[in-house]
């Protein structure tokens, strides 16, 4: 009786092993790939918004405070999104013809709230408080990157568990002055050492935040 | 009883007949079959997982929707965006106000809270104030005006009334009729007066089905005219109960409960306590309360009343009084203890009890000389104290003979609860104009020409009394949802065409009260009240009390029935609220359902179970519902709870119970003798979670109790029994957790506790604790974190009653922790146990390892996630929680979270008192301590210091977190058990 298979199956066989591997670890880094890539994580993913609103502009170029929209990021869980009003307190007198503006002035004029896409979204079981961390000496620079340099506004990490962890791990590799928190482009000549001390002067209960009670309940 | 040798518990008469059968299901987590796919096969198994697992994968491949932000266009100035304010307004409970301070994010109110200002709160609120959120966002709300049946405009049904009260210009509104229920609003009886000054001959009538006629009519018999009576029963040392449930029906219940506790709260050896004896139809949480408690028919406390009165020496009472042997020893021993602490004693009479034994009871309270002491009198906070059902006997009237061409009904479902002999339900549609305000559309609603929707009270401006008097403001959080209006608004319309809104009406009552006086309603805003506005105590002087002949009961196979207000859904108003049906009844635990209750005497005569159908008689009317055997329910008396059964109902209300109202009457309203009750062989289920998450006690005294007296002999006798194993007998490193901050823990005091429910109500309000239905009860699936256990001891016809709140006990040493396979559930620095929602995967292991059986499983989506209306009232800082996940107590920690992020902004720690979980801070009684057991100076570690301090299962070695105070009861020595 012939052979069943022939003598070059042999190689065919142990390629298909390899090719087998190589698809498994292929699909593997597929797989890892997608999950850490701006696609799932919006990661420096401009999001269209009813007014294409230049953070660069705003920031750099003009110099307002994050206060001055932002008004409870101080004392509340929420930073707070500018009601219209706020927009409008220069928007009456600056620019107030221009067509990108519209939507803003129709929102005051018909008393209808303006719709904006949320760029930096922590999924529903997380509590994040802003007050906290501002309090904490924790710059908004740490998590939402150099605001002053975007002219759409995205997300500047992948908010990802692990990435929310490396500071809560080690805070005094990002705690900085208090006085410096809204400074968006504060750099320190010596984080570590600054920071071990500032964790201490501000009272930061390192055991504790990593306790799975800090952001979720 | 014995401090030595603790009485024997039991939780259900089936446990006290068969103990061991009922031990073996203990062991079960669930009752056999509840967890369990029905016949399944290992293919079937494999093929079942294999699908949850391609199933359970596929949800992760979604990426995260974006979300709105939604800023305001102008933002309300006080506001910052996710910092909840609140404010004060109050709630109306059977006509008088209970002050509330509310909970609102971005403008939805989320969570109700007692004013600790205000004298009928104090903080607490019953489980009424706490539902009636979910009334608010309830989808079944009326939403919109309805004019014969057809959708219509405020407008329209203004010039309709306009047109149809000119016509009444010229008889004087002869033909004009006002129904409202009892009314306690300053501004609302100034409306009316403006009304019935405009039309002299226009009538106000006042109906509830749980009124206070004999309240009134007795208070009337003893003194000539109506006073409301005020107990101070933290002065008191013996207090009797006369079938009054003062803890919990009585309009000032909140306040009692209080004032009772305080005598009883963290009892020190050598302390004294208040005496409790309470003779009554029906257990009832006052009763449960009871050192004495005598089940005794409504019928028959006549005649103990009268007798009760001649041993203390009132002379209203010629004739002898022939007791039962029972009723005899009860009465002479507490005559004793009576005169013995004369000026230090309260009676209360029951409001089902004729107006002869209220006055009475005016007259012991006289004779003792409490008058003045532990009971004063005041003029009543009612706007008119009337007799009700005469006063809706005369609207009937008036409807027969066709006099009404106007009825405008605000509020009330008088078509369902009127007493049926008076036919009003009959001659309604008489009427050639009638109008109904009402929150949902209801029996009365369906019979009406217009039909108005009510504003809930967190919708409109108004004004009401509380029981002692105190004006108190009715302030919204909340624009009306659907376009509402408020009795004002009607009552304006009608007094000068085309009305003004609440706000108006409102403040220009109290501008006139105060001369235009801005500060001083700013501050009433503020705080709810009015300053000094309660009623101040008048005096009265008894009269010559001329008593009806005594009663005597039929022979004996006729039965009595009594009619209360359900414990749960009161008169029927709350019969679509879905807290409130799913909350178990104090001592039946019954859920979603009435039942008549029987005692097991008379079950056992009738060879009736659980859940029979009988059919009662009276008077050629029958009903036909099921029977619940209840421990402590007198032989010839059968319960009947008013308020289910509703036919015009809501989703949620509309296969709930059986509506016992067709058998009231007018003559017999609270009770009626000569009853007949007869099996029918039909089954019908009914729900309980009383032999649910029953702990496996056997011998361990998971509920432990003695009497003051023996506590004074030893004072250690709780701490003697119990077996406490070395912190370093466990397998768990006991060095694991270091806590260098705030340790929380609770303490739980069963002396203080009444087990009024609130803290149950309290918790799913805060914690967005969905409800699952009745089938889901029945499965042993509640949802509740806290629930309140309530142990039996003695014998079935007349048992000690006990309650024993269970929320998480917090474990030092977890069994729930070690059996997670996936971290979920874990310590945290502060020693809490937390539950990790986002990580649970739902083996149940947790629930199945824990011996206090306090988890919660969602076997199914329980929560809403759809109905729009249902979205604003959840708190936005708790998860809501999906299907497939454990859950459970964690202490509140989103209060923990918020005060330790408030403090540490503050650069402080939190101050003891400062941080309440939800529990807690509603509880009437005061039994729940929560604080920093870390801090020896805390409250609650002074409390977990105390000789009465027990853990339960302590010997697991567990070392819960959560602890008890033992109960202590106050029972009169000379006294049998």
């Amino acid at each position: 009786m012939a052979q069943l298979f022939r003598r070059r199956f042999n190689s065919i066989a142990r390629s298909g092993i390899l090719v087998l591997i190589l698809l498994l670890l292929g699909s593997g880094w597929l797989l890892h790939a997608v999950y850490w890539s701006p696609y799932t994580t919006r990661e420096t993913v401009p999001l269209e918004q009813p007014v294409p609103f230049s953070h660069k502009h705003h920031v750099y170029g003009l110099g307002i405070d994050c206060r001055f929209c932002h008004t409870s990021v101080e004392n509340s869980a929420f930073a707070g999104l500018p009601p219209t009003e706020i927009c409008m307190t220069c928007h009456s007198q600056i620019w107030k013809d221009a067509p990108m503006l519209s939507p803003v002035r129709e929102s005051l004029a018909a008393g209808l709230a303006l719709r904006w896409n949320r760029v930096t979204d922590t999924p529903d079981f997380v509590f994040f408080n802003h007050s906290i961390h501002i309090n904490k000496g924790i710059g908004c620079a740490t998590c939402h990157g150099q605001m002053d340099r975007m002219p759409l506004t995205w997300q500047s990490h992948n908010l990802y568990m692990k990435w929310c962890l490396d500071c809560h791990r080690a805070p005094e590799k990002y705690i900085r002055p208090r006085s410096e928190v809204f400074n968006l482009n504060w750099t320190a000549t010596n984080q570590l050492s600054l920071g071990r001390k500032l964790v201490v002067e501000y009272q930061v209960h390192t055991e504790q935040l990593t306790d799975c009670s800090m952001c979720h309940r | 009883m014995n401090a030595s040798s603790p009485e024997k518990l039991w939780r259900s008469l089936a446990e006290l007949a068969n103990p061991l059968e009922f031990r073996a299901s203990r062991h079960a987590e669930f009752n056999s079959g509840d967890s369990e796919p029905h016949k399944v096969n290992r293919r079937d198994f494999l093929r079942l997982m294999g699908a949850s697992l391609a199933l359970a994968g596929l949800p992760a491949c979604t990426r995260q929707p974006i979300e709105r932000i939604v800023p305001y266009v102008k933002q309300p100035e006080e506001l910052v965006p996710g910092n909840p304010l609140f404010y004060a307004t109050s709630m109306t409970w059977r006509g008088f106000a209970t002050g509330l301070v509310v909970e609102s994010h971005e403008g939805h109110p989320t969570k109700i809270e007692g004013n600790p200002d205000h004298p009928a709160s104090r903080g607490a609120t019953n489980v009424f104030h706490q539902a009636s959120l979910l009334d608010l966002y309830d989808p079944d709300r009326s939403q919109g005006i309805t004019g014969n049946g057809e959708p219509d405009t405020w407008e329209n049904f203004v010039s309709v009334l306009s047109d149809k009260l000119d016509s009444q210009g010229a008889k004087k509104g002869a033909g004009l009729r006002i129904l409202t229920e009892t009314i306690t609003s300053p501004t609302l009886l100034n409306q009316l007066q403006l009304l019935l000054k405009k039309y002299p001959e226009a009538t106000w009538h006042q109906f509830e089905p749980v009124n206070r006629d004999c309240v009134i009519e007795g208070s009337r018999m003893a003194f000539g005219e109506m006073v409301e009576t005020h107990y101070y029963f933290d002065r008191a040392n013996i207090i009797v109960s006369l079938d009054a449930d003062f803890l919990y029906g009585h309009p000032n219940s909140i306040r009692y409960a209080r004032d009772f506790s305080a005598r009883r709260r963290a009892p020190q050896p050598g302390a004294e306590m208040n005496r409790l004896y309470v003779g009554e139809s029906s257990p009832s949480v006052t009763g449960t309360n009871a050192d004495h408690r005598l089940p005794i028919c409504a019928g028959e406390i006549d005649g103990l009343t009268r007798a009760l009165a001649q041993r203390v020496g009132v002379d209203a009472v010629s004739e002898h009084i022939g007791l039962p042997p029972d009723q005899q020893e009860w009465v002479g021993a507490l005559a004793v203890d009576l005169l013995e602490n004369r000026g230090a004693s309260i009676v209360v009479a029951g409001e089902n009890q004729p107006s002869a034994v209220h006055a009475l009871v005016h007259a012991i309270n006289h004779t003792l000389g409490n008058a003045g002491q532990t009971v004063t009198y005041a003029e009543t906070a009612e706007a008119q104290a009337i007799n009700q059902n005469e006063s809706l006997r005369s609207l009937v009237r008036a409807l027969k003979i066709n006099a009404v061409d106007i009825l405008v009904t605000l509020g009330g479902n008088p078509v369902f609860t009127a007493p049926p002999d008076f036919g009003f339900a009959e001659y309604l549609p008489k009427v050639k104009l009638s109008v109904h305000l009402s929150a949902d559309v209801n029996e009365t609603s369906k019979l009406c020409n217009w039909h108005i929707p009510l504003n809930h009270y967190l919708e409109s401006w108004g004004d009401a009394r509380s029981f002692d008097g105190t004006a108190s403001i009715v302030q919204p959080l909340i624009l009306p949802l659907y376009g509402g209006k408020s009795a004002h608004e009607i009552l304006d319309a009608m007094i000068l065409a085309p009305g003004r809104g609440d706000y108006e009406i409102v403040r220009e009552f109290w501008d006139m009260k105060s001369n235009g006086d801005e500060l001083k309603w700013r501050r009433a805003l503020h705080d709810g009240l009015f300053e000094g506005t309660s009623a101040s105590s008048k005096k009265v002087t008894l009269q010559a009390i001329n008593l009806p002949p005594l009663n005597q009961r039929l022979a004996e196979p006729a039965l009595e029935i009594t009619f209360r207000p359900d414990p749960t859904i009161f008169d029927g108003r709350f019969a679509n609220n879905g807290w409130l049906q799913e909350l178990p009844k104090p001592v039946t635990k019954l859920a979603w359902d009435n039942a008549a209750l029987i005692s097991p005497n008379l079950a056992a005569r009738k060879q009736l179970e659980n859940g029979d159908i009988v059919e009662i008689g009276h008077e050629g009317r029958r009903l036909r519902l099921p029977v619940w055997i209840t421990p402590g329910q007198p032989d010839r008396s059968v319960a009947l709870h008013l308020g289910n059964g509703r036919r015009t109902v809501g989703n949620v209300g509309r296969r709930a119970g059986f509506d016992v109202n067709i058998l009231r009457n007018s003559e017999a309203w609270w009770f009626a003798d000569g009853v007949e009750i007869r099996k029918t062989g039909a089954k019908y289920q009914l729900v309980t979670t009383q032999t649910q998450h029953v702990i496996d006690s056997e011998d361990r005294q998971i509920f432990r109790e003695g009497t003051l007296t023996a506590f004074q002999n030893d004072p250690e006798f709780v701490r003697k029994n119990s077996e406490s194993p070395a912190a370093s007998n466990t397998l768990f490193q006991p060095q694991e957790y270091h806590y260098d901050g705030y340790r929380w823990g609770m303490s739980i005091d069963l002396t203080a506790c009444i087990g009024c429910n609130a803290c149950i109500l309290a918790c799913q309000s805060e914690n967005n604790i969905p409800v699952v239905g009745k089938d889901q009860v029945a499965r042993g699936r509640v949802m509740h974190w806290i629930r309140l256990d309530t142990y039996f001891s003695g014998s079935a016809a007349n048992p000690e009653m006990k309650h024993q709140p269970v929320p998480c006990m917090q474990c030092e040493n977890a069994p729930c922790e070690l059996v997670c396979p996936v971290g979920a559930t874990l310590h945290d620095k502060e020693g809490l146990n937390l539950q990790v929602y986002n990580r649970c995967v739902g083996t149940r292991y947790c629930s199945n390892n824990c011996p206090y059986k306090v988890r919660r499983f969602n076997f199914y989506q329980y929560a809403d996630y759809e109905t729009p209306s249902l979205k604003p009232m959840w708190n936005p800082n708790v998860t809501v929680r999906s299907r497939g996940v454990m859950e459970k107590c964690t202490y509140c920690i989103q209060r923990i979270s918020m005060a330790r992020i408030n403090s540490e902004e503050q650069n402080r720690k939190i101050s003891d008192g400062e941080l309440k979980t939800a529990c807690q801070q509603v509880c009437p009684a005061q039994a729940i301590v929560f604080g920093d057991i870390g801090n020896p100076d805390s409250k609650v570690s002074k409390l977990k210091r105390h000789k009465l301090s027990f853990s339960m299962l302590g010997e697991l070695n567990t070392r819960p977190r959560t602890t008890y105070l033992a109960k202590l009861r106050n029972p009169n020595p000379k006294m049998s058990a």
